[in-house]
C-alpha cells in the first residue's frame, strides 16, 4: 500500500524502521546469548582459553580499576564532608556515605564503565576485525563454533573476575575516602571505620556484587554481538567498538535502576534503619 | 558429489543469485567465472554452508545441506577445506599454530604427530622453517600457501578457492595454480575455484561455469568456453568493456 511521501508518512517509516532494527537485534543478542549457555552446558571447555582471556580482562584491569575506585572514594568523602558540615555542622556520616555508596553502587557500576571501554572495546574489535577478515568464517570451515571459540571463554572469563574486580573497587574506595576524612576532615579512623562496620551488612555487598555480574554480562555479551555482526572493514570495525561501548554503558545505567529495585525487593540490600 | 538446484540468495534489495543450478562431480577442478560483484563467492559460501539461500537446495554427498541445524552442519563442513581470498589467517597465531588448528580442535593427536602433519603440509605448498612466524610477517604468497596447508590439513575432500591468484604478481599467481593442480593429483580431490583471471581459470580447470545476473550463462570444457559464441562469454574472456555486460559506473 503506497502511503505517500508526506512529511509525516515518512517519519512514521523511520520510526517503525528503527523500532524493527533494534527489536531485531535484541532478538540476535539474546540469541547469541542462549547459543554460548548452550556451549558451556556442552562441556569439554579450553581451560587455556579461560585462563588467558581471564589474564586479559581480569589480571590486567586492576591497575584502571584500582586507580578509578580510588579517586571515586575520595572525592566521595570530600563531596559527603563539604555537604554535612554545611548541613549539620560537622563532617558526620562520611564513611557511611562512602561505603554504601561504593559497595552498593558505584564499585559496580563505575568499575564496569571502566571495563566497557577497557575490556569491552577490545573484544568488539577483535571480533570485528577476524569477521572482516574472514577469520570467522575460516573458522567454520576449520570445525569450529566461533562462539564456542571466542565468546564462552569471554564470558566465563568475566563471571570469575568481575565479582573479584568489584570487591577491589569497593576496598580500594573506602580507603580513599578514609585517606581524605582523615586528612582534610580531621575524622578519627576509628570512627569512619566504625560507621561502615556497624552499619553494613553483607548482603549489602551482595547486592554490589550481583549487579557486577548482570553488568559482566552485559559488556561481554553485547561487544562480542557487535563483533560478529560487524561489516565494512576498517570502518565498520570502528563503528562496531565505539557501538559497542557506548551501548554497554547505557544498558549498564539503565539496569542498575531494575536489578536495584528488584534486588531490594527480595530483600538483598534492603533499607534496614 | 555437489548439487545445486534452483539457487537464490538476496541481500535485502539486492538480488545476487537468481536460480543457479550447478553439479559438480568427484574428482573435477571446476572454476566459476564472472565479472566482480556477480556473486562468485556468495555462490562459494552456500556450497560450504556459509550462507543460507532464500530459495533452492545444496546437497553435498546426497545430503541436503541448506536446512540442517547447526551441529549436523559443522559434520558435513569437515569434509571442505577453504581458501579465502586474503587467506584469513588467524593473526594471533602462529603459522604452526595457524596449520594445526583443525588438528588439535578435532583430533586427538598428539603434538608429535601434530608436528609431522604441519611439516609435511607446509612442504606440500613449498613452505619449509616458518612455523614460528606470525602472520603479519609473511608475504602476500606466502600467506595463501599457508592458507592451502591449513586449508589441507584435515585432508578434506573438497577443496574451495576464492580468487586464489587474486593479488598475486603473476608468478607467484602461476606457483598457486601449479599448487592447485599438483594438490589434485596428489590428494585426489574435487576443486570448486571461484576467479576472474581467465589464465588461472584455463590452466587449472577441468571444466569451467560463467555466472552471469544471478544464473549459470554457460558451463563447459576449457576449450568449449575459448570458443564459445555466447556474446556475454565472449566480452568476459577477451577482457572487453563493450558489450552485453554492463559495468556499472558511479555517477
Amino acid at each position: 500500500m503506497i502511503l505517500g511521501d508526506r512529511v509525516e508518512i515518512r517519519f512514521l517509516r523511520y520510526i517503525g524502521d528503527r523500532i524493527l532494527i533494534v527489536t531485531s537485534s535484541v532478538g540476535r543478542l539474546t540469541e547469541l546469548f542462549r547459543q554460548t549457555i548452550y556451549w558451556i552446558g556442552r562441556g569439554s571447555l579450553r581451560t587455556q582459553d579461560i585462563v588467558s582471556q581471564m589474564m586479559e580482562i581480569g589480571i590486567r584491569s586492576f591497575p584502571v580499576i584500582g586507580l578509578t575506585a580510588l579517586f571515586t572514594g575520595m572525592v566521595l568523602a570530600l563531596q559527603t564532608g563539604y555537604a554535612f558540615s554545611n548541613f549539620f555542622g560537622e563532617p558526620v556520616y562520611v564513611g557511611m556515605a562512602v561505603g554504601f555508596s561504593m559497595v552498593k553502587e558505584l564499585g559496580p557500576a563505575t568499575g564496569c564503565m571502566v571495563l566497557a571501554g577497557r575490556v569491552g572495546a577490545a573484544i568488539a574489535a577483535e571480533i570485528g576485525t577476524m569477521k572482516v577478515t574472514e577469520q570467522i568464517d575460516a573458522l567454520y570451515t576449520l570445525g569450529t563454533n566461533p562462539v564456542k571459540y571466542l565468546a564462552v571463554p569471554r564470558l566465563l572469563a568475566c563471571l570469575i573476575m568481575v565479582p573479584i574486580l568489584t570487591l577491589f573497587a569497593d576496598i580500594i574506595g573506602v580507603l580513599g575516602g578514609l585517606l581524605v576524612s582523615v586528612y582534610s576532615f580531621n575524622i578519627p579512623a576509628t570512627v569512619y571505620r566504625d560507621e561502615i562496620l556497624n552499619f553494613m551488612r553483607v548482603d549489602d555487598v551482595y547486592q554490589g556484587l550481583i549487579k557486577s555480574l548482570f553488568f559482566g554480562v552485559i559488556i561481554i555479551m553485547v561487544c562480542c554481538y557487535k563483533g560478529f555482526t560487524c561489516e565494512g572493514g576498517a570502518q565498520g570495525v570502528g563503528r562496531a567498538t565505539t557501538s559497542a561501548v557506548v551501548t554497554s554503558m547505557v544498558l549498564i545505567l539503565v539496569s542498575d535502576y531494575f536489578l536495584t529495585a528488584f534486588l531490594v525487593c527480595i530483600g538483598i540490600g534492603a533499607a534496614h534503619f | 558429489m555437489i548439487r545445486i538446484r534452483n539457487l537464490h540468495k538476496s541481500f535485502g534489495d539486492n538480488r545476487v543469485l537468481r536460480g543457479v543450478n550447478l553439479e559438480i562431480e568427484d574428482g573435477e577442478t571446476i572454476t566459476i567465472i564472472g565479472g566482480s560483484g556477480c556473486g562468485k563467492s556468495v555462490l562459494l559460501k552456500h556450497i560450504v554452508g556459509l550462507l543460507k539461500p532464500q530459495v533452492g537446495e545444496v546437497e553435498v554427498d546426497g545430503e541436503e545441506i541448506t536446512r540442517l541445524g547447526m551441529e549436523e552442519l559443522a559434520e558435513v563442513q569437515k569434509k571442505f577445506g577453504m581458501l579465502f581470498q586474503g587467506a584469513a589467517l588467524f593473526d594471533s597465531l602462529t603459522v604452526r599454530e595457524n596449520v594445526a588448528f583443525g588438528l588439535r580442535m578435532l583430533t586427538d593427536l598428539d603434538e608429535g604427530e601434530i608436528e609431522k602433519r604441519v611439516s609435511e603440509k607446509l612442504s606440500l605448498v613449498g613452505l619449509k622453517g616458518i612455523e614460528d612466524l606470525m602472520p603479519a610477517e609473511l608475504s602476500g604468497g606466502m600467506k595463501k600457501r599457508v592458507g592451502l596447508a591449513r586449508a589441507i590439513a584435515m585432508n578434506p575432500k573438497y577443496i574451495l578457492y576464492d580468487e586464489p591468484s587474486t593479488g598475486l604478481d603473476p608468478i607467484m599467481a602461476d606457483v598457486i595454480n601449479d599448487l592447485i593442480i599438483d594438490l589434485r593429483k596428489k590428494l585426489k580431490i574435487t576443486s570448486i575455484a571461484v576467479t576472474h583471471d581467465m589464465v588461472t581459470a584455463y590452466k587449472i580447470s577441468d571444466r569451467i561455469a560463467m555466472l552471469y545476473e544471478g544464473r549459470i550463462e554457460e558451463i563447459g570444457v576449457p576449450q568449449e568456453i575459448k570458443k564459445s559464441e555466447n556474446p556475454v562469454v565472449r566480452q568476459f574472456i577477451t577482457g572487453s568493456s563493450e558489450g552485453p555486460i554492463k559495468m556499472k559506473l558511479r555517477e
